[in-house]
């Protein structure tokens, strides 16, 4: 009956300061999960911003979660991506692997497999940038794991609904 | 220099006078000096000095919940506001309209740990509807009336707008409320859908074993959503009940009401509940005290929600006919569904209903072992009632049994009468709230029904109470303990009293003289009437020490993870013993 389902929100908020707080606030408050959390400016004309926050929960809980945004005073719009129709969710990652010989060469054998691009190189390691669905990255890393994976930096998801509608 | 060209303390006068505030409950120190200096140079906002900022956001909420308007607070920096911070999510809790403002640092010392600064901002963000940090005295103005716009607009709640000692001195232009523009977010929703409307008529028109369940939010609607509320209620012939919250919003003494509902409601309250196939929950939201065990609440119910919060729909019960929207504006669309459905409610449908009620009702679950030795709490307030029908009472109380007692057995007849702290529970809370009230109803009647061991968390407030010469009443029920922390150890921790007994309480006499009040004892049952004749008499602020039984529990009770079906009614009730799960044990 009351399954744990993820949801992909996306919240557009006055560029503020302390909006960040209300929100991860309201979360931590009451005991909703954040599984990424992405913001940056996206409109600085209208001193906008944007949120996207993968979460989990029964039902009811991702309700009370996007009724609970939207009563926040800064909060434009809040929109649940996951409800709504077909949407596209990328993540970007930066990977640190550090090797020799092999090793070395079967990582970016990898890499060319998973179409992450070297950013940085020594020659003792690599800095890999990778970008794509969180799946891809998480299968990624875990390759890397063996073969000499030192640093992880990853961005989090954002979202944005397919087709030509506006937010 | 324009006209609009003033200092920032001057732009806090100004907006709070444009705002309509008369009044303002605070504390002066260090960073809201610049305020106070602006409020000595006028006269049209007056100042009340209480002894405590706790004191005074209770005292604003008093004045806010007997008014319906926003009750404005003023207090300086680091431990002004802390001190606030109960009061505020008293406030938050209970859907009161505050502004709170806060003294800070001067801006170029926050975050340095400078002296009375504490981050306002980020401690009071979980426990106010919104908050502002001002850095620009040319933002003031729009500050403040945003600050009023979202306190008293929407689910009603707490504002805390913190000023800095620099913007305060500085110069800049007042926005006037006219001036401020629209906003792009924060636009509560207060037209209910009428699709929704349609839905909940087809409902209540089908109704066989209706209820009426009506909470605060019909009071926070206005006196319009009251009058619809007693009118929709009367005219379809339903049961109604009322949560603590709700109190006064239906008639006490009509023959419909059935009394406060929920955890120390009344049998034929809680079993309506359990047992009624249709709930029109208006501006109530289905909070732990009123649902019991909520995968036993009402289980055979279809649920008509009425609120204008999104958030309070769907968070413990999920309800059928979901109405967003202001109560009035839902009610008035729903009567006229109704009309246009010719609905008259047959009176043998709901007949059955009301026997079952009535059978229910004949238990007469408020009933207690009656003393002519020992004076029950119960007594003392039957008598205070009694005896002040027809002085139109305005009642505040502290937290625990005596306030129980009061929300079972006083009749409130009319809205914003009843004064309580409900969500969050404050003890301390009803001295200064009567402060407010007082503040706000000059010559009527205002009682704090207290217990001894609330009443003293803020009992500094009668020193407010007599320099401002209120004829605040109040009338404390002795029972040397924590009351209802006693019934639950009795109840539920094999009757080891830890820590619930004061054992050096103040002479309460003594102590209403000391701040140079009237003091009254009362200490057999023949005591009560006297002492609560001359507690009326004297046209000055009176603390009555009623000496009461010091074991009486309060019931019924639904003891905690049980079922509306499963409650306690008195101390002879078998089910007492081994009444309350082990889950239910750790709920509070």
């Amino acid at each position: 009956m009351s399954e744990i389902e993820q949801h992909t929100i996306a919240v557009l908020v006055d560029n503020e300061p302390g909006v960040l707080a209300r929100v991860i606030g309201l979360f931590s408050g009451r005991g909703y999960n954040i599984e990424s959390l992405t913001v940056a400016e996206t409109d600085r004309a209208n001193n906008l911003s944007r949120i996207t926050v993968v979460t989990s929960g029964t039902r009811m809980i991702i309700e009370q979660i996007k009724a609970q945004l939207s009563r926040l005073v800064p909060v434009h719009a809040v929109r649940d991506l996951t409800d709504e129709g077909p949407h596209v969710e990328r993540e970007l990652a930066l990977i640190k692997v550090a090797g020799t010989g092999e090793k070395r060469i079967e990582c970016l054998r990898l890499a060319d497999i998973f179409r992450a691009r070297v950013v940085d190189s020594t020659t003792e390691s690599f800095v890999f940038e990778m970008t794509g669905s969180t799946e891809k990255l998480n299968a990624f890393v875990a390759l890397m794991e063996p073969l000499g994976l030192v640093d992880v930096s990853r961005t989090g998801v954002v979202a944005i609904a397919r087709g030509a509608k506006r937010i | 220099m324009s006209l609009r060209q003033m200092t920032g303390a001057e732009m806090v006068i100004k907006a709070l006078v444009d705002q309509g505030v008369d009044v303002v409950f605070g504390y002066p120190g260090g960073a809201v000096l610049p305020i106070y200096d602006a409020l000595f140079k006028q006269n049209q906002l007056r100042h009340v000095l209480v002894r405590h900022e706790q004191g005074a956001v209770h005292a604003a909420e008093g004045y806010a919940r007997t008014t319906g308007k926003v009750g404005a607070v003023l207090v300086t920096s680091g431990p002004g506001a802390t001190n606030a911070v109960t009061g505020l999510t008293d406030a938050l809790m209970d859907s009161v309209p505050i502004v709170c403002l806060t003294g800070q640092v001067p801006t170029h010392l926050i975050g340095n740990d400078a002296f009375q600064e504490a981050d306002t901002t980020g401690i009071t963000r979980p426990c106010t509807k919104h908050n502002y940090l001002v850095k620009d005295a040319n933002d003031l103005g729009r500050i403040m009336h945003e600050a009023f716009y979202v306190a008293r607009t929407g689910r009603p709640g707490p504002v805390v707008v913190d000023l800095p000692k620099d913007v305060l001195f500085a110069t800049g232009t007042y926005v006037p409320p006219e001036a401020v523009g629209a906003r792009k977010t924060y636009r509560p929703q207060t037209r209910p859908d009428p699709a929704r409307i349609e839905e909940a008529a087809e409902l209540i028109a089908k109704a066989e074993r209706p209820l009426f369940y009506g909470g605060g939010g019909i009071i926070n609607s206005g006196p319009r959503a009251c009058e619809l509320f007693a009118e929709l209620v009367k005219k379809t012939g339903f049961p109604c009940t009322l949560t603590l919250m709700g109190l006064g919003a239906f008639p006490g003494s009509d023959k419909q009401y059935l009394g406060l509902v929920g955890m120390h409601g009344t049998f034929e309250a809680n079993n309506a509940m359990h047992d009624c196939d249709v709930m029109i929950c208006v501006g109530a939201r289905f909070d732990d005290r009123v649902t019991g065990r909520i995968n036993a609440f009402s289980p055979g119910s279809k649920k008509i929600h009425i609120d204008i919060d999104p958030s309070s729909i769907n968070k413990n019960v999920r309800v059928n006919v979901p109405v967003l929207g202001d109560v009035a504006q839902a009610l008035e669309a729903l009567s006229d569904a109704l009309k246009r459905r010719n609905f008259k409610p047959t009176r043998e449908r709901v007949a059955k209903w009301w026997k079952a009620i009535e059978g229910w009702r004949a238990r007469n679950c408020l009933a207690y072992a009656k003393s002519d030795q020992i004076i029950k709490p119960q007594y003392a307030i039957e008598r205070l009632y009694a005896l002040t029908r027809g002085r139109d009472p305005y009642i505040t109380t502290e937290v625990g049994q005596h306030q129980m007692w009061a929300a079972q057995l006083f009749k409130f007849e009319a809205p914003y009468h009843w004064m309580t702290s409900g969500g969050l529970g404050t003890m301390g809370y009803g001295l200064p709230a009567a402060v407010g009230v007082q503040i706000a109803r000059p010559d009527a009647l205002v009682i704090d029904i207290a217990g001894e061991a609330s009443i003293l968390m803020n009992i500094q407030e009668m020193s407010t109470i007599c320099q401002y010469r209120l004829p605040v009443k109040g009338f404390i029920l002795n029972n040397q303990y924590m009351g209802m922390v006693r019934q639950w150890q009795e109840l539920l921790h094999g009757a080891r009293y830890s820590e619930s007994y004061t054992a050096s309480l103040p002479d309460f006499v003594k102590l209403a003289e000391a701040f140079g009040a009237v003091g009254l004892r009362a200490e057999k049952p023949d005591d009560v009437d006297r002492v609560i004749t001359e507690m009326l008499a004297v046209d000055r602020p009176v603390l009555v020490d009623v000496v009461v039984d010091q074991m009486e529990n309060c019931f019924p009770m639904i003891p905690s993870g049980a079922a509306h079906n499963e409650m306690l009614l008195g101390p002879e009730d078998r089910k007492l013993e081994g009444s309350v799960s082990e889950e239910g044990m750790v709920l509070v």
